[in-house]
């Protein structure tokens, strides 16, 4: 793993101190709710955000506020510095180079960008070097049965309109990846894999490294999920090989709407645009427009500034931290409530038992109790989790369940929070009058 | 009473294992080939993953049909299912008319935003659901079988 530099000066994950004084720059977190201190168990959705970063947004509205790459006037250029260092920053940190980062609005717009660059490369008039990403009927997209929405629907909208094909590899009854039908499914007909780094129910890390040789080992793009990986552990796109990334600003301390794409510089170089229009072109005549190199290529339109300034101060923030102990505090915590809710009798942790590695997260169900009223007994308390599909319909229906209750930590999230969530839980049963193991 | 338990009073989380009226047959989900005076409706709320397939029979014409019978089948929490159970026991036996005026006072309930308490005579357990009016997201939970009840009845007319 690679080691950001805040990470030379301490080791180990954080510390329950160092975590209080971390809580002090996240002002939203001190507040009580219905009663009782808010305990914010739901960074898997999204993030809550330190002063820092609220502050680099509000400083581009007083200070620098202006339109990027037109314009000559002082301020045109303030702003467009400030808006490319950003990218460089947010690069830098999944260990791209600045013009492998394309911004998006969300991780959402991120994958459909992708999706529909390759579906432009499918049809009609394409040039040569964007043939390597067309698809089309007796062709594959592999994806896996544990995808979010976002990274499922995309690519079933791209093969029905090319007439490719998609397929998926299975989850076992732990949450794990089917490794040996994977094996199996790989093939010359493989043209896309697109995975997700870390499941956002199970918490399941998936293999990147082998996956993606895999996938390259038959021709395969491979685009990685990195929607619960970039902002709890130390992403290198390059050590993993990955051709593509994504992920969003919103639940790694940035605000909404901004997130981004890497793609290696000479596929992103080469594949057609998405959305067109302003900014992204080079010559227009009345017949056709010539597009600039990536990034400009796939950024149409006015862009995300200030959030891009506050995505920078969000991965200063981390960094300066150091991921490397980030990661290693919140799998302590998940250990810490994957144990806990094991024992607690009527309760079926999803994914991985306590012992074998998850991110910081962990969905349950409870029996007897409806994931919904699970989740307004745990508000009542002041904790507030996620209930539902989280947006993963197939990896609940494989599991057997229509909806989960989730609790997702983040670096601001202590012991103590994770011990009240625990006591909260094993009240909820006895509350609705449920009795039996 | 705190919040919670007036969400939860005791008739609800009693209604949510009863499930009067969950007795629709798994052939009879399609809700294919339903005779005169028969109305079927699903209805889901994509938030939650609660969902419901209710069916209305109803005898007589026109105006003066009556609701003979509700039959529902359905997967969710214990509002949105102690709901379902609630209206099977209330409407059967009343007029189109008084279903859909029932219908309308609870919506009406429900949105108020915790201001309108039920009026127990008119609405009966179902005033027992008052309490969800204060919680927005839970409103359409209990709205589900309301909904495909309106929705059902409609197409028996
Ligand atoms: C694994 C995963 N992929 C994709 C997304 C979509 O992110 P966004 O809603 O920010 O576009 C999420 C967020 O819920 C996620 O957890």
């Amino acid at each position: 793993m690679v080691l950001k530099s805040a990470d030379h000066f301490h080791d180990g994950p954080l510390t329950d101190v160092e975590v209080r004084r971390i809580r002090n720059d996240f002002p939203i977190l001190d507040q009580q709710v219905n009663g009782n201190a808010l305990v914010y168990l739901d960074s898997g959705a999204t993030s809550q955000k330190p002063v820092s970063v609220m502050e680099a947004e509000q400083e581009f509205y007083e200070q620098r506020n202006s339109a990027v790459h037109r314009g000559a006037h002082t301020l045109a250029v303030a702003a467009t510095d400030v808006f490319e260092d950003a990218r460089a920053t947010v690069a830098a940190f999944i260990g791209a180079a600045e013009n492998e980062l394309v911004w998006t609005a969300n991780a959402t717009a991120g994958l459909n960008l992708i999706a529909y660059s390759f579906g432009n490369a499918s049809v009609g008039d394409v040039p040569a070097e964007a043939r390597q990403f067309a698809v089309g009927p007796g062709d594959e997209v592999l994806v896996t049965e544990m995808e979010h929405h976002a990274n499922l629907v995309p690519w079933q909208e791209l093969c029905r309109r090319t007439g490719a094909t998609l397929t998926f590899i299975p989850i076992m009854e732990d949450g794990l990846l089917d490794m040996e039908a994977a094996a199996a499914l790989f093939t010359s007909r493989t043209k896309v894999f697109a995975f997700t780094h870390v499941s956002n129910v199970t918490g399941v890390i998936n293999p990147v490294v082998e996956l993606t040789r895999m996938a390259h080992d038959v021709g395969a793009l491979v685009v990685l999920d990195a929607c619960q990986s970039a902002p709890h552990l130390v992403l290198d796109v390059k050590a993993l090989d990955v051709d593509f990334a994504v992920f969003s600003g919103h639940k790694m301390l940035a605000p909404t709407g901004i997130g981004a794409v890497y793609g290696r510089a000479e596929l992103l170089d080469a594949m057609p645009p998405f959305l067109t229009g302003g900014s992204m072109i080079t010559t227009v005549t009345m017949e056709r427009a010539g597009y600039l190199p990536s990034p400009q290529r796939f950024e149409a339109g006015t862009q995300a500034i200030s959030q891009a300034a506050a995505f920078a101060a969000a991965v200063n923030y981390l960094s300066e931290t150091g991921m490397e102990r980030i990661h290693q505090w919140e799998s302590a915590l998940g250990q810490r409530m994957v144990a806990g809710l094991e024992d607690i009798p009527g309760i079926r942790v999803l994914g991985p038992s306590a012992g074998t590695a998850r991110a910081g997260l962990a969905a349950f169900e409870v029996d007897g109790v409806h994931a919904h009223d699970v989740g307004q007994f745990l508000d009542a308390s002041g904790i507030a989790v996620r209930v539902g599909h989280h947006c993963a319909q197939p990896l609940h229906r494989r599991l057997g369940l229509s909806a989960s209750t989730r609790a997702s930590t983040y670096l601001y999230n202590t012991t103590d929070e994770v011990d009240a969530f625990l006591t909260a839980v094993a009240g909820v049963r006895p509350y609705f009058g449920i009795t039996g193991a | 009473m705190s919040a919670l338990d007036s969400l939860y009073q005791q008739i609800i989380l009693e209604q949510a294992k009863t499930r009067t009226g969950a007795d629709l047959a798994d052939d009879q989900l399609q809700g294919l080939h339903l005779p005169a005076g028969v109305g079927q409706c699903h209805q889901l709320n994509p938030v939650c993953g609660d969902e419901i397939t209710l069916r209305v029979e109803t005898a007589g014409t026109g105006s003066g049909r009556a609701v003979s019978g509700i039959h529902w089948a359905g997967d969710g929490c214990s509002i949105s299912m102690a709901s379902a159970s609630i209206l099977s026991e209330l409407v059967v036996g009343l007029g189109a008319g008084e279903v859909q005026g029932l219908i309308d006072s609870f919506r009406e309930v429900m949105r108020s935003r915790g201001k309108l308490e039920a009026d127990e005579e008119v609405l009966g357990d179902a005033a027992a659901l008052s309490g969800v009016s204060k919680f927005p997201a839970r409103v359409k939970c209990a709205m589900l079988a309301w909904v495909a009840a309106e929705d059902a009845l409609n197409q028996t007319g």
